[in-house]
């Protein structure tokens, strides 16, 4: 039987017959369909999680600013804050959200990212996943795998809806991302593929309608705070998941009612920079400044 | 429907801010570079739509420069591009414009090179990183640089075709997709050859050998 899955249902029935995970069955799905080696295939994702790793170093610890200015130095600010004082949220929750941030704002400032799956919403899941991995012991083998579960639920995402905010929303981008983040640490940290699944659908039914209405039309503002924000939510439903608690929607209906509302988004909260933040004063007047600058 | 791989989900590996902006921006920069030939001395940015509103702030413009320059979407230089084309004495210059009812991130991309040739292309980034060259030299085309694409600029005459497959049948080469446009009976024509597998440069040198009805052939590696 092909091991090309087209939805949630599917990819946990082929979970069952090949006895195997979702991140394992990603991967050969890509050996079927490429002709590939597995070596080569783990490889080529490797080398994406040192392009991540390196960005969230870049930015936890070097002073960034933006193209624009608009953003940077944010992420610095809230390590500061969990290296040197007891924090509300925790310190490994501030750690995930500060390299999330860490990751926009290097984006931002030109610098090298690898788009999971957009590159305005590329923070997630590495600032997720690495720090979970860290603070677990878990090494580079284990982190790889689980970008493979999290390109699981993002294939499923990007083949019946949409992870692209001009269509979707925000809820489509950082809302597709923080799913597959939750996703990927549920199978890191040994959940079964049905949890995986409630766990991505949790994540999104969380954030369900969320618009994307950057300031200037720039992935710059509020992007990167929304990454902060996936980050928070992709870890409480990876929580939540290995707790036992499900979705009461199957995952497969959240993505297509996450698909319906971003159809029905008016275009003004479709990155169009035309709705929403954008066009507070506030945001109508940075906007003026930003593009009188030269 | 594409069959969406695992890097397609995560990926491209690419500087900032902007897949379709920055990253695709930087690909029709390359494209443009290898259709024009030859070391490119001055270059102008048309730049229409959403690209015309937001070039500064996505840094679309060091990233058509950078492809331009022959930069892929993930080199560290692409933010200094500018910098690099100044010390080469590359001129590059950016307008906005208004190119109708085209996709909004479109750009449209005037060179000349050392020799004093000229080129232009009209090119579209799409989302994701993808993009789709819709204009070379005044006659509309369409290709996405997907696979390793022939693109073969010939004289439209009965057998050329047949002559350029029986070479690419005996290299084993297996196309993909082809598509044939011309600009009128007779007159200039172009080829456009989307391949599943690497193109090696004996086959540029063989079609170029078909005769004077074959008049250039570029290649584009699969971006």
């Amino acid at each position: 039987m092909s091991k090309n899955f087209t939805n949630g249902l599917d990819l946990l029935e082929t979970c069952k017959i090949y006895e195997k995970n979702i991140g394992q069955i990603m991967i050969e799905r890509e050996m079927e369909n490429t002709g590939k080696t597995e070596n080569d295939i783990i490889e080529e994702m490797g080398q994406s999680l040192v392009i991540m790793k390196n960005a969230i170093k870049e930015g936890m610890n070097k002073d960034i600013k933006s193209v624009s200015g608009l953003v940077g130095g944010d992420a610095k600010l809230l390590k500061k804050r969990y290296e040197s004082e007891k924090t509300v949220s925790g310190k490994r929750m501030n750690k995930a959200v500060a390299s999330a941030m860490a990751v926009l704002e290097v984006n931002a400032s030109m610098g090298q990212i690898v788009a999971a799956p957009t590159a305005g919403s590329s923070g997630i899941l590495p600032g997720t996943l690495i720090t979970v991995g860290e603070d677990f012991g878990f090494d580079d083998d284990a982190l790889v795998k689980g970008l493979f579960t999290a390109a699981a639920i993002g294939y499923i995402i990007t083949r019946n809806a949409t992870v692209a905010g001009a269509e979707g929303g925000c809820q489509a981008e950082t809302g597709s991302a923080a799913a597959m983040a939750a996703a990927a640490i549920v199978e890191l940290l040994g959940g079964r593929p049905e949890e995986v699944l409630h766990a991505a659908a949790m994540t999104i039914k969380n954030i369900l309608g969320l618009v994307c209405d950057p300031i200037a039309g720039l992935v710059e503002a509020p992007c990167v705070k929304r990454n902060a924000i996936g980050a928070a939510n992709a870890l409480i439903c990876a929580d939540m998941a290995l707790a036992g608690i499900k979705s009461i929607i199957p995952f497969d209906e959240v993505i297509e009612a996450m698909y319906k509302v971003g159809k029905s988004l008016p275009c003004e909260l479709r990155e169009t920079a035309l709705g929403g933040l954008a066009k507070t004063p506030t945001g109508v007047k940075i906007e003026e400044e930003i593009f009188n600058k030269k | 429907m594409k069959n969406y791989s695992a890097f397609d989900v995560i990926g491209p590996r690419m500087i900032g801010p902007s897949s379709s902006h920055t990253a695709g921006a930087a690909r029709i920069g390359k494209v443009a570079r290898k259709i024009c030939g030859g070391e490119i001395k001055n270059v102008v940015f048309m730049l229409h739509g959403s690209f015309a509103k937001t070039y500064r702030g996505h840094g679309t413009d060091k990233a058509l420069l950078a492809g331009i320059l022959g930069m892929e979407p993930d080199d560290k230089n692409l933010r200094k591009s500018m910098e690099i084309a100044r010390n080469k004495g590359l001129d590059y210059q950016f307008s906005e414009t208004d190119l109708g009812e085209a996709h909004p991130n479109t750009v449209k991309i005037k060179m000349i090179n050392e020799e004093g040739n000229q080129s232009e292309i009209i090119g579209a980034s799409i989302g994701g990183g993808n993009i789709k060259i819709t204009q070379i030299n005044g006659l509309d085309v369409e290709f996405t640089g997907e696979y390793p694409t022939l693109i073969i600029r010939q004289i439209d005459i009965p057998g050329v075709i047949a002559k350029v497959t029986k070479i690419m049948s005996a290299f084993e080469i297996n196309i993909a997709f082809m598509r044939v446009f011309r600009q009128s009976k007779g007159k200039d024509a172009f080829m456009f050859i989307e391949t599943d597998h690497l193109v090696p440069k004996d086959v540029i040198e063989e079609l170029i050998g078909i005769g004077e009805e074959i008049r250039q052939v570029y290649l584009i590696e699969a971006l």
